[in-house]
């Protein structure tokens, strides 16, 4: 009798669905995975080692490169353990500011997630969807830190600025003329506040759009439906967080069982699935971009009503304004010590965490009082996921890998640091 | 006749070569630009379904891109894989156009319009596109690679599934007409009252099988598992390149026009007129070619891909059941002659 082996297969690290540089040998029987064995670090950046050797606030641009999908979400966490060290109060102001980000970059991270996990299950046309509301969350992004992408927008003790009067326009070019311009213009003419608030308003009938394409389709149901099943035991046993666990029925969301910032002066709801399948974990994801969008809602009214400081006036964490420099010295020695020095964080260690679009991501700081830290560990959400990637698979067919894949919402910036 | 101008000067057999392979290049050189347009058709038609502008940079509005494509593809090394059979992988992608060029030879474009008028010819159709499997299944096995390997397998299986279905509900026209040969096929769909003769509205389910069918035999979406780009890359084609993989390129848009092109010529009546009394041509079947042609595209860009195993559920627990059950309906209403056609 012929021998019989198992199929070995090489599944990334450059595959349309390896989302980056994923890795996965594959033991296959026919077309159903045996085994899974997942290969990571080909995008390790050494971010943890870095920290040590840059002051505090230079380490902010690196959070923004580890989940570079929420780059804000890991920004706070960041700030945040630094703020705790240091015992400074944050601004109210400031606390709302970042939670209006946080939540616009929770729908950020969930329109790349919808789009990049259709994509995978075959559907093309909603990826071409998100990425038009994407582009408007962006400008934001824009319009109060001068990026797009990797913001550094947060600071310990509050955040870099106040928030725009104004949004950036379109100009006319030989490609749009002046009357397409002008509509492009339309929700630019007001503040940031404004094009968000215009925006929010927009948003949900969108979500409604890439329902119809996907949520009561047969075949988007055939694909995710049971597939990738955990239970609310393994979930919780294998580090489940964010929407993974939520997708198997556990209530668990930072947001609600620590509040930070100020997530206890908002109102939302925290959607929970009851199968612990892909089709749940998707079903949770959309709810929680119509929360996030309630939850920005909010702080837009609160921001507008009260101005105010965004950043700790304690001098020796944030820089002075450029008023008191130019006629106080005692400003002036403390603007040059802040930017060569950097600020010294008392000795001790903390452990902070948010609850990012993927999880928990967590910021667990060491400090010797030294103007670096000590150490710096990242827990990133994404790589509980993906270790548990082979219980996931076992026994589903390739097709399922890469829903799983698509589900699981893998970042390799934040899984390889 | 042409053929009579040619007698004297290419004697009597050349004569008569001469003048088919005249025939033939009229054909198929129609065919190719019908597939060089299709490509930029759909992409447009994507497109815009997804709010962009698709191409519209070479020449006026794009129309000149489908050149550009095929002179990119044609400049482009082929490159062979190590340990793959050098003649099997060359010739696969010949094995792949071949059935999907041929089957155009009993295609009637109008009434009396056709290469070759054989009683057989829904026969030939479904002898010759039945072969063109063989293309993809040879090109998985000569890659050597286990991603073309798998796309293959996944094809073949796909398309046992998918034949019998469609050839159930090809039965079902053959009962109606009374014949193989497709120009009477379009004939018998003639009547007074326009297109409540065609068959599509008595076989509207075996019409729906059939399309979703051709659907799944040329392996578009959402049926694109031998290709499925997010899971096996690109299935039995990954190791190809430049003109080989233009070849399969070709093969498959042609395979799509042949579909819907049969769809029409069986379903809905050719080059017949939908309503009594406007003219009947060959206008009808290109507009009727090119509205099935547009559910392929609208397909691909609404539809998630099936999977495979769900394919084959589909095909042999669905679709062959439903067309047996139809076939015995037709049959009996036939014979009890009960029937209104």
């Amino acid at each position: 009798m012929a021998e019989i082996k198992n199929y070995t297969m090489n599944f990334g690290p450059q595959h349309p669905a390896a989302h980056g540089v994923l890795r996965l040998v594959l033991e296959l029987d026919g077309e159903v995975i045996e085994r899974i064995d997942p290969h990571i670090g080909l995008l390790h950046r050494g971010t943890e080692k870095l920290a040590e050797h840059k002051t505090y606030l230079q380490s902010v641009p690196y959070m923004d490169r580890l989940d570079y999908v929420s780059m804000m979400c890991n920004e706070h966490a960041y700030v945040m353990a630094i703020e705790k060290l240091l015992g400074v109060d944050v601004p109210i102001r400031a606390q709302y500011i970042r939670v209006m980000f946080d939540e616009v970059t929770r729908i950020l991270n969930h329109l790349l997630w919808l789009g990049a996990h259709a994509l995978d299950v075959g559907a093309m046309t909603v990826f071409l969807y998100c990425f038009r509301e994407r582009e408007d969350l962006m400008d934001c992004y824009e319009a109060v830190s001068g990026a797009r992408l990797h913001s550094a927008y947060y600071r310990p003790g509050g955040v870099y600025r106040d928030l725009p009067d104004f949004m950036p326009k379109y100009e006319a070019s030989k490609f749009r003329n002046q009357k397409e311009i002008n509509r492009l213009n339309e929700n630019r003419q007001g503040s940031l506040l404004d094009f968000i608030e215009d925006f929010t308003t927009k948003f949900p009938t969108k979500v409604d759009e890439y329902e119809t394409l996907l949520t009561d389709n047969r075949i988007w149901k055939q694909r995710t439906v049971g597939i990738g099943v955990v239970s609310p035991e393994r979930a919780a046993a294998l580090g489940f967080t964010g929407p993974m666990i939520r997708g198997s029925g556990v209530a668990w969301d930072l947001r609600k069982k620590q509040p930070y910032d100020a997530y206890d002066l908002v109102d939302f709801d925290v959607p929970i699935g009851t199968n612990g399948d892909c089709y749940d974990r998707y079903l949770v994801r959309i709810e929680e971009m119509r929360q996030s969008n309630r939850i920005v809602r909010q702080c837009i009214d609160w921001l507008r009503g009260n101005p105010g400081p965004v950043i700790t006036g304690n001098t020796k964490v944030a820089p002075p304004s450029r008023e008191d420099m130019k006629v106080n010295m005692e400003d002036l020695i403390h603007h040059f010590k802040l930017f060569t020095e950097g600020m010294h964080v008392p000795p001790g260690e903390t452990y902070c965490a948010v609850e990012a679009p993927k999880g928990e991501f967590g910021i667990y700081l060491v400090s010797d009082g030294a103007n670096k830290p000590y150490r710096l560990k990242i827990r990133a959400p994404g790589f509980a996921h993906l270790s548990a990637i082979d219980e996931m698979t076992r026994g589903h067919m390739i097709a399922d890998l890469v829903a799983i894949i698509g589900t699981q919402d893998v970042v390799f910036g934040e899984i390889d640091r | 006749m042409i053929v009579d101008f040619l007698t004297p000067y290419l004697g009597d057999q050349l004569a008569y070569f001469s003048w088919t392979l005249i025939k033939v290049l009229a054909i198929l050189i129609p065919v190719t630009l019908c597939v060089a347009y299709l490509t930029l058709a759909e992409r447009k038609v994507i497109g815009f379904i997804q709010l962009r502008l698709g191409p519209n940079r070479v020449g006026p509005k794009g129309l000149l891109q489908p050149f550009a494509d095929v002179l990119k593809l044609l400049t482009k090394e082929i490159i062979i894989p190590n340990g793959a059979n050098k003649f099997l992988f060359v010739i696969a992608p010949m094995l792949s156009l071949m059935p999907a060029l041929a089957a155009w030879a009993v295609m009637p474009f109008a009434d009396g319009l056709v290469l070759s008028n054989i009683d057989a010819g829904l026969l030939y159709v479904l002898a010759i596109t039945s072969m063109g499997v063989y293309g993809v299944i040879v090109a998985g096995w000569a890659s050597n690679s286990k991603y073309a390997l798998i796309g293959a397998m996944r094809s073949g299986a796909q398309i046992v599934a998918y034949e019998i279905a469609m050839g159930f509900a090809l039965v079902c026209v053959l009962m109606m007409s009374g014949s193989l040969n497709l120009t009477t096929i379009v004939e018998t769909q003639r009547t007074s009252l326009g297109f409540l003769g065609w068959n599509l509205i008595p076989l509207f389910p075996m019409f729906v099988v059939y399309f979703i069918s051709g659907v799944a035999e040329t392996n578009r979406a959402p049926f694109d598992v031998a290709e499925g780009e997010s899971e096996i890359v690109a299935g039995f084609h990954v190791e190809y390149s430049g003109t080989t993989f233009a070849v399969f390129f070709l093969a498959e848009y042609a395979n799509m026009i042949l579909i819907a092109a049969l769809a029409s010529l069986m379903f809905l009546g050719g080059w017949l007129s939908p309503i009594p009394g406007i003219p009947d041509g060959f206008g009808w079947l290109a507009a009727k070619v090119a509205f099935m042609l547009f559910f392929f595209l609208w397909f691909r860009a609404t539809f998630p891909r099936y999977r495979y195993d769900q394919i084959m559920r589909l095909g042999w627990k669905v679709f062959i059941p439903v067309t047996i059950v139809w076939l015995v309906l037709i049959g009996v209403l036939m014979r009890m002659d009960w029937w209104p056609w």
